[in-house]
């Protein structure tokens, strides 16, 4: 066994945990190799119609991931494969892959789509949940990486009948390969990544829900694909059994979640709860006029901005939460249309009978059989409900050694969850790693740009058949006949492929023979397309920004074809237009900017600490600020965890491990007062009692984390036996001998948590009480225990506590936010009343003491905020990046969130997160320098009025007065942070800013010449 | 006026409405080729002066589509843009301009449908509508006489 460490990572699976990881790696000096066992990476979130809470797009955030992923040098895609064993351990892993044939030669096909246009055989759409047909030769969904087709060996006629071939005679690119066999290879790394995702619970043969012979009963993932707009109905909403429009639409909660009786599934899936929010919020836009109701057990909105929109549902769309757990859906008797749902009426408690156009049922996670399989043959340890084993303490590391998980696998989750795993994943698979950084990644040389100042434009045309995709409606001989007669051109010539290599090449070579200086190419979207050309520009000695693209495809050819004449001439109109442009371009430059090799990490919580100490076990600098005197935050006054770690005796260890590091300055008792500069180069000024330091860092880390809330309701602070979850964790903690002799135990849960004033939840509360229960119970068997609660929101396998305290006695009592329980004192001690949801009648309880699962508020750091000008939300909680899929980073570059400052969370999700902000920090250290962008805004000082529009406007505070030197008090754009967008230009009265790429002139000279 | 065929400038915001113009291609929704499409980073980079030049070179009609509000890649660009437009849209109705010439949309890059779908109506309404008349720059007569 050699003790080499091999600087390559295994990335298995490639939804969006997956991709997140492995760009994280890529980008920080390790080669990944993503094994996808589908024709194409995206998972299920490119499934996805919407995403909660915000109703983004889903394919319109993930996309520009997708690409990225497909295009990275150091990623190694290697699709319709599956790992089989794995031997070695940490450092060199040896991986056994099977992969399935293909049937396409990968570099030969354009993906023009002409094979699918013409293959005879139609198969069961997956991607849209076989809802529709597709063609046995297929790319997953448009847009699919790699954007390369695929037969179904299973359905091939040719494959399986040894007949047809059409796809092999219309295929311009001889692609198509028949005699592409399944292979078996291995592959070396150093670490692995499981990212393998869930499979949604199939009701099919659970008869109860009538799922298997009624149309109208859909799963809620096949009701995703019906809202979207790429979906089987172009995102027209209709019940499926008629097309007709539907009236009504329920959702039943739960199905294969929390649920042991008609499946195995004892967990909660944590995201259906708002999936089906968000389902019918959509489902209600698209017709205002639907009537939308939600069946459910405990609506369970845990996350950030998620309780929000529940409120919006109910209240803005009228969506109906009906709290019952349907048990049967039947069929309307005789053929009228619709599904009856027979429930309680709680208020009532009568048995009502409503009828419904579609049903649909919000099914949960579970863990596929093979991903099980696998999990056995690698010797890894799962939980009860058949996710991969973790420690609260280390949240992405299975069992084995080297072999780290994220996302759905390793738990029930959403994507914030998943992205925020993955970053961690990606940093503890790097760091055992760090000596095979950089060894097996490729770095491109590129030659040295030409000086082309004071040439006159020398314009190269180049005009795209695509096949017959282009040339097929547009005459390209003509538009480049055309395209000679324009002013500065050059050089004029048509490709059958511009983006094939082989086109590149000659490419690169017309443009040295002919001194061309300005490159336009008629093709495609410059938005798939731009980058590879502008990389041709880079081989050919020219700045890459001497580069326009026409889009004569998407938006000529293939949108155009009953008007060939007309789309020539619109091409002739873009190319000319193309040409005004180019002809004013200048080479832009981007600026190069040193990073800093120190870090600074905020708060010294558990969420810090481990943050600090991810960076410095890489080798970097931190200077960890904590304004109390001692490191530990919150977890020092916390018992034990969800998984039943005592808090205790791991914080030591690792106030131990930051205190002992040789990277880490611990400064207690400190806080900031002064941040200047931006990322790479960030002035720190840090006040630790009367001594000022000055600290110089390239990134920061926000952990300021967020206190308990001090209730003022139930008679807190009043009564020495009311009490809130962290006072009661304390008593835990020094073993208090009067709590065994508690005869009766109450727990009110949402204190100050989802109240007008604060009407987020908290997230934690409910399984915290869980463990109170629980452990109080083991002290004291007997105790009778009571929890007060508004929904129990035990989410994801902490479902099990809750069944496990229900089991052991503890009685849960259901109450409203309008009849809260009321607390009184007599010579008895504590009483609680509260209206029992069965009886409908007030029951009072006798309390020896009262816990309040009290609220996680935020300190609201607006000084923090101002100082690395950062945002902050309504409720006080650092807003990150993006909700989804930058859950750990801050729009501001250089800066980073995690921990409670970001929104309440549990222990393992704190860790998990500040791995992942650490991880993003890293990325940034690792390239030691950074490019920004060229096309950004500049200043004419001499024009500035200083009116201050443009600071004003600018969301990335690009833009600030300079304050000495020539022009002092006129605007100035600081080129690192400006992303581009131009709103300050276009907003400028005094015409002083210009947008590089996009100039004034630029843009005006395009609108003149688009009408001559 | 049968073969009439207007001329449409259309400026597109390169991360949402380009990519729906990308989409409604690979989906092949078909539309009409009378527009003239200009990249721009962000529907905020627009300034009222380049729709002003676009009727001034004698443009038909004018579209702008950006993200949808909240969906902003650069956070709020789309809002500035919405509000100059506002106001230059009853600009241009004061000064004779047909409000049927002046077109505003929010899409997303998953709605090629959409993207096609306002591609057919602007079209069509800017047809009707015929030749513009106002604020296009003549050529100097010159009297050679």
């Amino acid at each position: 066994m050699s003790n080499t460490v091999i600087g390559s990572v295994m990335i298995v699976g490639g939804g969006i945990g997956g991709i997140q990881a492995a760009l994280d790696l890529a980008n920080s000096g390790y080669l990944v190799y993503m094994v996808e066992k589908t024709a194409s990476i995206g998972g299920v979130m490119s499934q996805l119609d919407k995403t909660f809470p915000t109703n983004d797009c889903s394919m319109c955030i993930m996309s520009p991931k997708l690409v990225e992923v497909g295009r990275h040098m150091n990623i190694k895609l290697i699709t319709l494969a599956e790992i089989k064993d794995v031997r070695g351990e940490k450092g060199n892993f040896e991986v056994d892959i099977f992969q399935k044939a293909r049937y396409i030669d990968m570099d030969k096909c354009i993906a023009c789509g002409a094979c699918t246009e013409k293959c005879p055989k139609k198969v069961d759409d997956v991607y849209n949940q076989k809802l529709i047909k597709r063609k046995a030769i297929y790319v997953p969904y448009p847009q699919a990486v790699p954007l390369k087709y695929a037969i179904d060996s299973e359905n091939c006629i040719k494959l399986t009948k040894g007949k047809c071939g059409t796809c092999e005679k219309t295929c311009p690119a001889k692609a198509i390969n028949y005699n592409d066999k399944d292979k078996n290879f291995s592959i070396n790394s150093g670490s692995i990544i499981l990212s393998p995702g869930f499979k949604t619970y199939d009701p099919s043969g659970k008869l109860t829900y009538s799922y298997d012979n009624n149309p109208d009963v859909v799963t809620s993932i096949e009701f995703e694909r019906l809202l979207s707009a790429s979906g089987p109905n172009k995102g027209h909403i209709v019940r499926l059994s008629d097309y007709a429009e539907p009236k009504k639409i329920a959702w039943l909660q739960c199905v294969g979640s929390r649920d042991i009786n008609t499946c195995d599934n004892g967990h909660c899936s944590s995201v259906c709860c708002m999936y089906a929010i968000k389902q019918a919020i959509i489902a209600k836009e698209h017709e205002p006029n639907l009537e939308c109701t939600i069946f459910y057990m405990d609506i369970r909105t845990h996350g950030k901005g998620f309780e929000n929109c529940y409120n919006q549902a109910k209240d803005k769309y009228g969506i109906k939460f009906i709290r019952s757990r349907v048990h049967s859906v039947f069929d309307q008797s005789g053929n009228k249309k619709g599904q009856v749902i027979n429930y309680v009426d709680e208020v009532t408690g009568k048995c009502v009978s409503d009828t419904y156009d579609i049903v649909v049922l919000s099914v949960g996670m579970e863990i596929s059989p093979d991903i099980k399989l696998l999990a056995q043959k690698l010797g890894i340890e799962l939980t009860h409900g058949s996710f991969c084993k973790t420690n609260s303490f280390d949240p992405v590391a299975t069992t084995r050694e080297g072999i780290y998980v994220c996302g759905a696998f390793q738990g029930p989750k959403d994507i914030p969850q998943s992205v925020i795993e993955a970053g961690a994943a990606a940093l503890c698979a790097g760091s055992i790693l760090a000596e095979g950084r950089n060894t097996l990644t490729e770095l491109k040389e590129m030659p040295v740009e030409r000086n082309i100042s004071g040439e006159r434009p020398r314009v190269g045309v180049f005009i795209c058949h695509c096949g017959i995709n282009i040339s097929s409606v547009i005459d390209v001989k003509d538009v480049g006949d055309y395209a000679k007669t324009l002013p500065y051109v050059e050089y004029v010539a048509d490709n059958l492929y511009s983006c094939s290599q082989d086109t590149q090449d000659n490419i690169t070579k017309v443009i040295q023979e002919k001194s061309l200086n300005r490159i336009i190419v008629a093709a495609c979207s410059p938005r798939t397309h731009e980058p590879l050309f502008q990389e041709t520009l880079l081989n050919a000695s020219l700045n890459k920004y001497m580069f326009e693209m026409v889009n004569i495809r998407n938006h000529g050819s293939w949108v155009h074809k009953d008007y060939p004449e007309k789309a020539t001439q619109k091409a002739k109109d873009l190319v000319r237009m193309a040409v005004e442009k180019v002809v004013l371009f200048e080479p832009l430059e981007e600026a190069k900017l040193e990073i800093d090799q120190n870090a600074l990490v905020i708060g010294g919580g558990i969420s810090g600490m481990t943050a600090a100490k991810a960076l410095a076990d890489q080798g970097y600098k931190v200077n960890l600020i904590e304004r109390e005197a001692i490191l530990g935050g919150n977890a020092n006054n916390l018992y034990i965890t969800a998984k039943g770690e005592v808090i205790k005796k791991e914080l030591d260890k690792l106030i131990n491990e930051v205190k002992s590091s040789k990277n880490i300055n611990v400064f207690t008792g400190a806080e900031l007062i002064k941040v200047e500069g931006f990322v790479g180069n960030f002035s720190t000024t840090i006040l630790q009692g009367d001594l000022e330091k000055n600290v110089k860092h390239g990134i920061a880390i926000i952990a300021t984390g967020a206190y308990e809330y001090k209730p003022e309701e139930y008679l807190y602070g009043k009564y020495p036996r009311v009490f809130t979850g962290i006072e009661l964790d304390k008593k835990f903690i020094s073993n208090d001998p009067f709590l065994k002799d508690v005869k009766t135990a109450v727990f009110i849960q949402c204190v100050g948590s989802r109240e007008p004033q604060r009407p987020y939840c908290s997230r934690i509360c409910c399984t915290h009480t869980m463990i109170s229960a629980l452990h109080l119970k083991e002290l004291n068997p007997d105790m009778n225990i009571f929890v007060l609660y508004r929904d129990i929101r035990t989410y994801g396998e902490k479902e099990y506590l809750y069944k496990e305290a229900r089991e052991k006695g503890v009685i849960f009592i259901r109450f409203s936010s309008d009849n809260k329980p009321k607390i009184t004192v007599n010579e008895y001690g504590l009483e609680i009343e509260v209206i029992d949801h069965i009886l409908q009648k007030p029951v009072k309880i006798k309390a020896d003491i009262l816990s309040l699962a009290s609220a996680i508020v935020p300190y609201r750091d607006e000084k923090l905020a101002q100082f690395f000008k950062v945002p902050l939300n309504d409720e006080g909680f650092f807003a990150e990046a993006h909700v989804k899929l930058a859950p750990s980073d801050f729009a501001v570059d250089g800066v980073f969130l995690c921990g409670l400052s970001h929104y309440p969370k549990p222990i393992d999700e704190s860790v998990a997160q500040s791995k992942a902000a650490a991880s993003s920090a890293t990325r940034l250290l690792a390239r030691k320098t950074i490019n920004t962008i060229g096309t950004v805004a500049q200043v004419n000082p001499v024009l500035c009025s200083s009116c201050g529009i443009c600071v004003s406007i600018c969301p990335y505070n690009a833009p600030s007065f300079k304050t000495s030197g020539h022009f002092a008090d006129k605007a100035e754009i600081n080129p690192v942070l400006c992303k581009g967008c131009g709103a300050c230009v276009a907003s400028c009265r005094s015409g002083a800013l210009t947008l590089k790429g996009f100039s004034e002139s630029q843009l005006m000279a395009m609108i003149s010449s688009t009408c001559l | 006026m049968s073969d009439y065929e207007p001329k449409i400038i259309t400026f597109l915001c390169n991360w949402c409405s380009y990519g729906a113009a990308d989409l409604a291609g690979v989906s092949r929704f078909q539309y009409p080729p009378n527009m003239r499409v200009i990249r721009v980073p962000c529907s905020g980079r627009i300034s009222p002066k380049m729709l002003l030049h676009a009727f001034r070179s004698g443009a038909d009609g004018i579209w702008v589509s950006g993200c949808h509000p909240g969906d902003c890649h650069y956070i709020e660009g789309n809002y500035y843009a919405r509000r100059k437009f506002v106001l230059l849209k009853s600009f241009f109705e004061y000064n004779g301009i047909e409000p049927g010439r002046l077109h505003f949309s929010w899409i997303s890059s998953a709605e090629g449908v959409k993207f096609a779908q306002i591609a057919n109506d602007v079209i069509e309404e800017v047809k009707k509508l015929g030749h513009a008349r106002y604020f296009i720059k003549k050529s100097p007569e010159v009297n050679l006489a």
